[in-house]
């Protein structure tokens, strides 16, 4: 083996009583097939690989990353609770040095769930990466920390929470936005005036195998990593760009999903999506465990797996090596994009249409952004949903600037609570939540 | 009347009991050369002409298995191994014997790659030559699915060979430790027929005599006890059956019904063991044998360094007891100061030479700068912690294994004893465990025989795993190697009922009373299975249990 072995932190929680519906692709059944292949292989008995019971968010953690919406009481179930719970001991495990690594094998999934929250989108309630960061933060003083997001869909919710942060950098590679759930995740989508650069999109064709993931990991990814120097870096390991997966249209395997985890090296992976229960999960999540601790993933393989069959073609090709051409320039000319995208404006605003599918709900907000050059910048949310909730968000960044911190908790003071049914302030930086 | 008989290290010890009565007892030295005639002397020194009619159940727990495995006498044994893709065959290889054959069923015990028969062929010319005679066949989720492990059996059967297949040995997922399993099954499998043979000759002399059978049983891993000449296919379950003899004491003597801990003290270490509202909690995965990790039921048992003749030391200051053992204490002609000096100086004991504890512990308390007396106290205060530390670690471990529904998380058994059981030499000790605990203590009266009357008095135990897949419309009785066509409609009742069925003829073979026949559902689950957004059936998941435990009083009549 040429491989250091790692110590592997397995944090397993497949809730097996629990689904959204009882049809529905986040079901119980879901981690079944992997439960079995993981027990089957023996994985927990390999000395280096040590498995631990998740733990329980609280609404005080949660409150450090969302606006929910009346309240996290009621957008969460213990099902949420426990898996964003299971992703902080993940990283708890890791940072108080128990273990090299940790995956958190959790559902349901987060990465969909955005900063303001008013019911569940893409499965998520809550953003359950976005909680553990926040408690990172919190908890161990980190400040920079990389997100990479290898599901298939676009981690919007992600990219949201942290889109005016400059300290998190958040990757995602997705099918592109034009074929698939969510339908955002271009290129230019590439973070907040006073974060440019800490948001990168990738978007890839469908029908990318094996070959044009490892291309952009190699070509993008981590030279992109390499330059940010996360302290942490965090995968959002999304399972869904299988070759067999039911809802989307990519040609991963379980060995690409091994070598992906073994280059990229992530301190931390969350389970996301991946819905292919039986004919994907139970190797992929083997591979990806076996990687993490530096064991042999060579023999796994799929049943079916045929290299020729999911072979991406030429075109498929051209199209990748063009779009990692694209963000790399974007990437290195982030420092200059600011004053062109600012001008002389001291706050920016944005308008945006939020749609929840798995609850049908419509929200519009309008975001300001206060240009700063000393921190992420306050943010401030106007938001109206079709559920007739009205709120409004004052949200100061992690790394607050005394001048930032001043005009939001004026803000905050002076806004006129007849118009809303709650207003917010979130200060990530003294760890304050209020609600009037 | 019972006869129980434990083979332990150092003695065997025999018992007679009679409606749960201790009515007389023997002890003789144990040659680990020869068990049956440590077996046999310790029988013969009870049975009388008198008592040899009114016995009507035998039960031994015999060290044989473990000892083949420990020392290598064991059998040359071919591994075929249906492995397919998965971790790489260098980490699964018993060595130069191991072959890697084609032939793969899945995680729903569908088969993908069928075997080979060529390859087969092949691999039975390779045994042949290599003169080996006992095959294990074990295959990637073959508690799945049996039927590949059956017909690569029938493929490579020849009248001088014997066959092991990994489905019978248990229902539990894990391929290497079903390799590990079925590996010992076979390696100790000649060593244990003749054990059985001698014993076997012994008991038909008697019967003979007295013009009736009497059944002979054999104690298990997991506390439980199976007929002699049943265990014959199995006698890897019989592996640790001494550690298990000495949890199944303590129910014999204690009358546990809460959650406790019980320890055994002994010399070198201390056992330390843990009930759950009175039965004894089983080992999670299966028991670990000489390294080896398999898949056999085995009753709990935690060893740690800490004994009544550990070695006592001071280093910077500090108390240091064990882990090693240098003979005896001192008071009783050892040379090394131990925790039972400590405990004689301490007055808490009172058997050996007084002032030889004394000399040998005031080297420790001038190290310590104290009074002989405190240096004594302080001593067997240490021991104490070490081991409440411990019991209090391992519950922790315990209450903290991971679960997988939401129900079991929030609202799972915790276990919170209310009662420390205390037996071995040292056993003095308990007032000062206990109170680091915070529970009562007991010590168990005839506790020196406690091993052999957890031998006469375990009931027999099984278990059935079921699986139901009503979308492939099939049935499987894993350790039975039966696979049966099931209706769609098949319920998750349906299959309780089955498994419970299946269990009790189980049970009775191997030899229980029917009053002892108490079946436990310790699983069961329906998923439901939803392909491309319909339901197509139901993946159930049953599995049915009889816990260790006593026999019930009827049975002995």
């Amino acid at each position: 083996m040429p491989h250091p072995l790692k110590k592997t932190g397995l944090v397993f929680f497949p809730a097996f009583d629990w689904a959204i519906s009882a049809n529905h692709p986040e079901r119980e059944e879901r981690l079944l097939y992997t439960q079995d292949q993981v027990m089957e292989e023996g994985l927990l008995d390999f000395p280096n690989i040590l498995e631990f019971k998740p733990g329980i968010a609280t609404y005080d953690q949660i409150n450090r990353c969302h606006i929910c919406v009346p309240n996290p009481q009621n957008l969460t179930t213990h099902s949420h609770l426990i898996s964003a719970g299971g992703a902080i001991t993940a990283a708890q495990k890791v940072l108080t040095g128990v273990v090299d690594n940790a995956f958190a094998l959790v559902r349901p999934p987060g990465h969909h769930s955005m900063l303001v929250a008013h019911g569940a989108r893409g499965f998520c309630n809550i953003n359950i990466e976005a909680v553990m960061i926040e408690y990172i933060r919190h908890t161990f003083g980190i400040r920079r920390i990389a997100v990479v997001d290898t599901d298939c869909h676009h981690g919007d919710g992600t990219q949201d929470i942290y889109w005016n942060d400059p300290d998190v950098l958040c990757i995602s590679i997705h099918q592109d936005g034009r074929t698939l759930y969510p339908g955002t995740g271009f290129t230019d989508d590439f973070g907040g005036p006073n974060a440019l650069g800490a948001t990168i999109n990738i978007p890839l064709p469908p029908r990318t195998s094996d070959e044009g993931f490892l291309y952009v990991l190699d070509n993008a990814i981590l030279p992109i990593l390499d330059e940010f120097q996360p302290q942490i870096i965090i995968n959002s390991a999304g399972q869904d760009n299988h070759y067999s997966d039911p809802i989307t249209n990519m040609n991963f395997s379980a060995q690409g999903y091994a070598l992906l985890n073994e280059k990229l090296a992530p301190h931390i992976a969350v389970l996301e999506g991946g819905y292919s229960i039986e004919k994907a999960l139970p190797y992929v999540n083997v591979g990806i465990i076996l990687a993490m601790a530096g064991l042999d993933y060579s023999q796994v393989r799929e049943p079916d797996y045929d290299a020729d069959r999911i072979r991406q073609s030429t075109d498929v090709t051209r199209l990748i090596e063009n779009e990692v051409k694209k963000v790399m320039s974007l990437w290195k000319r982030k420092k200059d994009l600011k004053k062109q995208i600012t001008g002389s404006a001291s706050y920016i605003r944005r308008e945006k249409n939020i749609y929840y599918d798995t609850d049908d709900i419509s929200e519009k907000q309008i975001e300001t952004v206060r240009v700063c050059d000393d921190c992420g910048g306050l943010v401030m949310i106007e938001s109206t949903a079709d559920t007739g909730k009205r709120i409004y968000a004052v949200i100061l960044p992690n790394a607050c600037c005394p001048e930032c911190r001043k005009s939001g908790e004026m803000f905050f003071e002076k806004i006129n609570g007849l118009q809303y049914h709650h207003i917010y302030l979130q200060d990530r930086q003294k760890d304050v939540f209020i609600v009037k | 009347m019972i006869l129980g008989i434990d083979v332990g290290g150092t003695h065997t010890d025999a018992v007679l009991v009679e409606n749960f009565q201790l009515l007389n007892k023997a002890k003789v030295l144990t040659d680990q050369a020869n068990i049956l005639s440590s077996l046999l002397a310790a029988a013969r020194e009870l049975i009388s002409k008198e008592n040899i009619r009114r016995i009507n159940r035998i039960v031994l727990s015999t060290t044989i298995s473990t000892n083949a495995i420990v020392q290598n006498k064991t059998n040359r044994v071919a591994m075929i191994l249906l492995n397919g893709p998965g971790l790489s065959p260098e980490t699964l290889s018993l060595g130069e014997d191991t072959y890697f054959a084609k032939g793969y069923v899945n995680h729903r015990g569908i088969p993908v790659n069928g075997l080979s028969r060529r390859q087969l062929a092949h691999i039975s010319q390779e045994i042949s030559e290599k003169q080996i005679h006992h095959i294990g066949i074990v295959g990637k989720f073959s508690s799945r699915n049996p039927q590949q492990e059956l017909e690569a059996a029938d493929l490579l059967q020849e009248p001088s060979r014997r066959m092991f297949l990994g489905h019978t040995l248990s229902g539990q997922l894990g391929f290497p430790r079903r390799i590990a399993t079925t590996y010992l099954n076979a390696a100790i499998n000649d060593i244990y027929r003749k054990f059985v043979d001698d014993v076997q000759k012994f008991i038909d002399k008697i019967s003979q005599e007295i013009g009736s059978s009497i059944p002979v049983y054999i104690l298990k891993a997991d506390g439980g006890t199976i007929l002699l000449e049943q265990s014959l296919s199995c006698p890897v379950q019989t592996i640790l059956s001494g550690p298990a003899a000495g949890v199944m004491g303590f129910l014999a003597t204690t009358a546990i019904q809460e959650d406790a801990v019980a320890l055994d003290i002994g010399g070198t270490t201390t056992d330390i063991s843990v009930f759950a509202d009175g039965i004894p909690l089983l080992e999670p995965a299966g028991v670990t044998i000489n390294g080896r990790k398999t898949l056999i039921r085995g009753l709990y048992t935690k060893s740690i360094g800490v004994g009544g003749d550990s070695v006592v030391k001071v280093e910077n200051g500090q108390i240091i007891i064990g882990p090693q053992r240098e003979g005896p204490a001192v008071a009783l002609g050892g040379s090394i100061p131990t925790p039972t000096d400590a405990m004689i100086v301490d007055g808490i004991v009172k058997f050996g030479d007084h002032a030889k504890a004394r000399d040998a512990i005031t080297g420790i308390a001038e190290k310590l700068h104290m009074e002989v007396k405190a240096a004594a106290h302080a001593i067997v205060e240490q021991m104490a912690e070490t081991i409440a530390s411990h019991v209090i670690e391992i519950l922790a471990e315990i209450n903290n294994k991971p679960v997988y529904t939401i129900h079991e998380l929030l609202e799972g058994k915790k276990i919170l004893p209310k009662m420390l059981c205390v037996a071995g030499g040292p056993a003095a000790v308990a007032p000062v465990i206990a109170r680091k605990l915070g529970y009562p203590y007991v010590i168990p009266e005839n506790s020196e025989v406690a091993n052999a009357l957890g031998v006469a008095l375990s009931r027999t135990t099984a278990e059935a795993t079921i699986l139901a897949d009503t979308e492939k419309q099939e049935l499987v009785i894993c350790e039975e190697g039966c696979v049966q066509k099931i209706p769609r409609s098949f319920s998750l009742e349906d299959t309780i009922e089955l498994g419970k069925k299946t269990l009790q003829n189980k049970a009775i073979l191997m030899g229980a009373g029917s009053e002892d026949i108490r079946m436990e559902v310790t699983e069961s689950q329906s998923f439901n299975m939803i392909r491309d957004y319909y339901t197509t059936g139901k993946n159930i998941r049953v599995k049915v249990q009889i816990k260790p435990g006593l026999i019930a009083s009827g049975t002995e009549r």
